[in-house]
């Protein structure tokens, strides 16, 4: 599997080239012209980007979230579902980099073959950055309306979480 | 809807933080994320222009277009509203490609161009269209087959099995993007 990925850019690359240098169009300029639209793209994403990781750094590192974790325990012991990984189910929509941090965590803290960091590596490894990817995409084309986006995005990560309680220990 | 999420991320932590005499915590967060999201965007651009560059020879020369048409009936029926054959087919499949290859630094541009050319597709260019909003599901369930950060933090840490991980992962993750899939359209019908 490594091997294939390791093969995918290179091979790919060739093939591009290749496939252009046999339909005659000049290669080296059509590169440049499409790498130029490069910086408008980055110059578009900066804003939205600063912006939600302006937010997102003040709500991550506030502390809030652990109040809360704290108080909702009782509950989730009830329904039985362990609690050590509720900050990663939740924080794994807002922050790629938080939600790789927490699980840096658990495995210092529970060593990386417990089976709780198994869940957690899933849930992490199973779904990705929603609000990142909102605001990369939506924000660098212009969009402002995104309609039922962050519901559909949010409630797939959702059901990765659900999924997950319920495939992981079939397999550990 | 990103509005008010806003507001609540800065008001409810900043207040907290405040609450609890973190006020220097504070401080460096709204000072540091600048410097974040700068860092963030020197890693992208590099790659991103390399990725555009090598887009545009595909595209150039047809190759794209080729791609398009062999995947379009498959994506066709996930993307009702494109047209078939259009030139936003082959960049979403290059995107769901290079994620399930892992890899996310090649997934980004051609998402990007993905979402360019379905906004040429779009009437209101202010609000995102169906497509879009789909294309975006399958992004956020992170369809991959290889989750390497995970795998190699999993090495780091002396797992006696890094890669036990995988296969429940590829298992959820289609699961969820399936689901996914059908609570899109279930939203779409109802937006409509």
């Amino acid at each position: 599997m490594r091997l294939l990925s390791n093969l995918f850019i290179p091979v790919l690359v060739l093939i591009v080239i290749i496939y252009g240098a046999r339909k005659k169009i000049d290669v080296y300029d059509s590169f440049i012209e499409g790498a130029k639209e490069g910086l408008p793209m980055v110059l578009n994403m900066f804003p939205p980007l600063l912006a939600m990781i302006f937010g997102i750094n003040i709500f991550t590192n506030s502390g809030l979230i652990d109040e809360v974790f704290r108080f909702l325990k009782p509950i989730f012991y009830l329904i039985n579902v362990p609690l050590e990984i509720l900050p990663i189910a939740v924080m794994r929509p807002l922050s790629g980099s938080f939600g790789l941090a927490l699980l840096n965590d658990m495995y210092t803290l529970h060593g990386a073959d417990n089976y709780l960091s198994i869940l957690a590596s899933i849930i992490q490894g199973s779904s990705d950055t929603t609000l990142y990817i909102i605001t990369l995409y939506f924000g660098t084309i212009g969009i402002k309306k995104i309609k039922y986006a962050l519901w559909a995005g949010l409630l797939a990560d959702l059901m990765t979480v659900i999924l997950s309680l319920f495939i992981v220990p079939l397999f550990f | 809807m990103i509005n008010k999420l806003w507001i609540f991320f800065i008001v409810s932590g900043s207040l907290f933080l405040i609450i609890n005499g973190k006020a220097d915590v504070l401080n460096t967060q709204i000072l540091s994320s600048g410097k974040t999201t700068l860092d963030l965007i020197i890693q992208i651009f590099p790659l991103l222009a390399i990725w555009l560059g090598i887009m545009n020879i595909a595209k150039k020369s047809g190759l794209l277009d080729k791609a398009s048409k062999f995947i379009s009936p498959l994506l066709s029926k996930i993307f009702p509203e494109i047209p078939k054959g259009h030139e936003s087919i082959g960049l979403i499949s290059s995107n769901i490609i290079a994620n399930l290859f892992g890899l996310g630094n090649a997934a980004t541009p051609f998402g990007l161009k993905a979402m360019e050319s379905m906004q040429k597709l779009n009437k209101e260019k202010d609000t995102a269209s169906r497509s879009m909003i789909t294309f975006l599901v399958i992004n956020t369930c992170g369809v991959t087959l290889v989750p390497t950060t995970i795998i190699s933090l999993r090495m780091m840490h002396d797992s006696t099995d890094p890669t036990s991980i995988v296969v429940p992962c590829i298992i959820v993750t289609f699961i969820s993007l399936f689901i996914g899939l059908i609570i899109d359209r279930i939203f779409a019908r109802r937006y409509k």
